[in-house]
């Protein structure tokens, strides 16, 4: 029989394991496709910090065997990729930074741990923005990557090497993280999904930390179903991390079955304002109105103090930020600055020396709004305003149990674009940040082109609604075909 | 400008980065530009608002004090620069 190799890059997670449970190829098969897939083409697109060949492939002939007996995780033998903010145990975990290029991580992420436990197969750990701070992936310290679909063109950030990946068919799942739109944004500016879940869903143990109060593991992936596998993995209690939220996970798959008529889908008057490209704008209202047409209802709600979640944000990130980064100090792992002359200068030069401009620029907004004087007037006000916001949104969910809008004011933008201006960079990230503030589970899918470059529509759900959002997502996937379109050069 | 150099140098030090001459321009520049941005904070209205402490209204779990890990020094000390007899090395603190 021939085996449709050229093929199994396009497949879904889904139809994969369909294909490995019915013995129609092998893991070892599937996992060596992929690693030459990424050897021929990550070149162009620099998505990979760390191929993990060698691992990945012991670990695949292991998952064979297993299923040989009957028996194996919900994910066996299936590839993905892990953000490289992940610790893996014995394998190096950058963070995208110079400050870690040399870090071997002594443990797993509980995010690595539960995927492994499943029998996911880790092809390789993927760049990004330079600890997740960027949303260009233009301040990683291994140089931007490339937008599969235009290579001039940013993929997005900070899981842009995730999303990239995914886009150009490397892998049909990849792990991300999002304090701010890390995983939505990419995830439209390449023409994939991407899921934050709740606050506290997936545990946060051993993914590097940029803002603790914000941050929160997720997934890239072509389909809505694909993503609920995935989740489903991910998400649940971890003691481990403090944070985690102790609530049963649901059958993220098996709810998807269910139609959305009757779903209320908010409508939000301040997002089509001037900030949002006009062309953008008519695919998300066209994109809501096959919604409408599966029979759920729209419903216009607002959203008052949009405008102050982009401020809030880059006062609460970087102040949350400046703390978590002070562990970086060359004494027990991390880039260490030669010949210091005494303490003080090893941890200035270390620091210096390690992070880069942007992460340099954040630690000190960070310690700045801090700071003896201006705690009150920036940080206690800026959770104030953030309380605002997440009461807005919880006005909203009274009568929505959805809110369907863009995930990024615009398509893909050059590289080199707005790099030099931090406040257009921030701002890129407007639709996004709420649902962080508010610790609302946020899912960007894709809804067509403008300039042959993808576009996403943004769903948010209230707290732990990941199940509507998945229904809701692939409903809209089951009567579309923008999530099954492929970048040319990576057909 | 709202913030000047000697303000930049200052939280540069509290927060221990050393920075070149043109880094310090940079940063004073592309920092006031930040401050002035988070500064429309000060326009809303928060009287009566209570600072938001965490997402989703959670207190902090407590756990057992118990021993849980695996201690595996050897292993850990492998990323870093400098450690003798299970010791992190670090330059002279006390004269």
């Amino acid at each position: 029989m021939s085996r449709p190799e050229q093929e199994w890059h396009a497949q879904s997670m889904t139809a994969l394991k369909a294909g490995l449970d019915g013995g129609a190829f092998t893991s070892v098969e599937l996992t060596h496709a992929l690693l030459d897939r990424i050897a021929a083409l990550d070149d162009k697109l620099n998505a990979l910090i760390t191929v993990t060949a060698d691992e990945a492939l012991a670990a695949a002939e292991r998952s064979d065997k297993v299923r040989a007996t009957g028996n194996g995780g919900v994910l066996n033998g299936l590839p993905i990729i892990h953000k490289d903010i992940f610790c893996t145990r014995g394998v190096k975990t950058s963070c995208g930074s110079k400050m870690l290029d040399n870090f071997i991580s002594p443990y797993d992420a509980t995010v690595v741990e539960k995927l492994s436990n499943a029998g996911a197969i880790v092809l390789g750990k993927s760049n990004m923005d330079e600890f997740a701070m960027g949303s260009s992936n233009e301040t990683s310290y291994y140089g931007p990557v490339k937008n599969p679909w235009d290579l001039s063109c940013s993929p997005g950030g900070s899981s842009g090497g995730s999303a990239a990946a995914v886009a150009a068919r490397l892998a049909p799942a990849a792990t991300g993280t999002d304090t701010g739109g890390s995983i939505r944004q990419p995830a439209a500016l390449t023409g994939t999904v991407g899921i934050k879940p709740t606050y506290g869903r997936v545990s946060r143990y051993g993914m590097i930390a940029f803002a603790s109060s914000l941050d929160q593991a997720g997934v890239i992936t072509r389909t809505a179903e694909d993503a609920a596998r995935m989740l489903g993995v991910m998400a649940g209690f971890d003691e481990r991390d403090s944070t985690s939220i102790d609530e049963p996970v649901p059958d993220y798959v098996g709810g998807l079955k269910e139609s959305i008529r009757g779903l209320r889908v908010g409508v939000v008057r301040q997002h089509f304002d001037a900030g949002l490209d006009a062309h953008c704008a008519k695919k998300i209202r066209e994109s809501i109105a096959v919604l409408e047409s599966l029979g759920a209802k729209t419903i216009e709600v607002d959203l008052p103090n949009l405008d102050l979640s982009v401020p809030t944000y880059y006062v609460v990130a970087p102040a949350e930020c400046s703390s978590n980064l002070s562990r970086f100090d060359g004494v027990r792992f991390g880039h260490r600055a030669d010949n210091a002359e005494d303490l003080l200068d090893l941890y200035c030069r270390s620091r210096g020396e390690g992070f880069g401009d942007e992460v340099k620029r954040r630690i000190m907004t960070g310690t700045y709004v801090l700071s003896a004087g201006y705690y009150d007037a920036y940080y206690l006000k800026a959770q104030q305003v953030r309380h605002l916001i997440a009461d807005d949104f919880k006005k909203a969910f009274a009568d929505v149990d959805v809110i369907a809008g863009p995930t990024a004011p615009s398509p893909a933008f050059k590289l080199g674009e707005k790099v030099d201006d931090p406040i257009m960079m921030y701002l890129n990230d407007i639709y996004t940040i709420g649902a962080n503030l508010a610790g609302l589970p946020g899912m960007s899918i894709p809804c067509g082109f403008v300039d042959e470059l993808p576009v996403g529509l943004h769903l948010v759900g209230a707290h732990f609604a990941e199940e509507t959002l998945f229904r809701c997502a692939h409903n809209y996937q089951q009567h579309t075909d923008w999530h099954n379109a492929c970048p040319e050069d990576f057909e | 400008m709202s913030l000047s150099k000697d303000q930049v140098q200052h939280i540069a030090m509290l927060a221990r980065l050393k920075l070149s001459e043109d880094e310090y321009a940079e940063s004073v520049e592309k920092l006031s530009k930040i401050v002035d941005f988070v500064d429309q904070l000060s326009q809303a209205d928060t009287s009566g608002v209570v600072p938001m402490a965490h997402p989703l209204d959670a207190a902090q779990r407590l756990r057992p004090d118990a021993v849980t890990e695996v201690v595996e020094r050897d292993y850990y000390q492998d990323n870093a620069a400098a450690v003798s007899d299970g010791l992190y090395l670090v330059p002279k603190v006390i004269e």
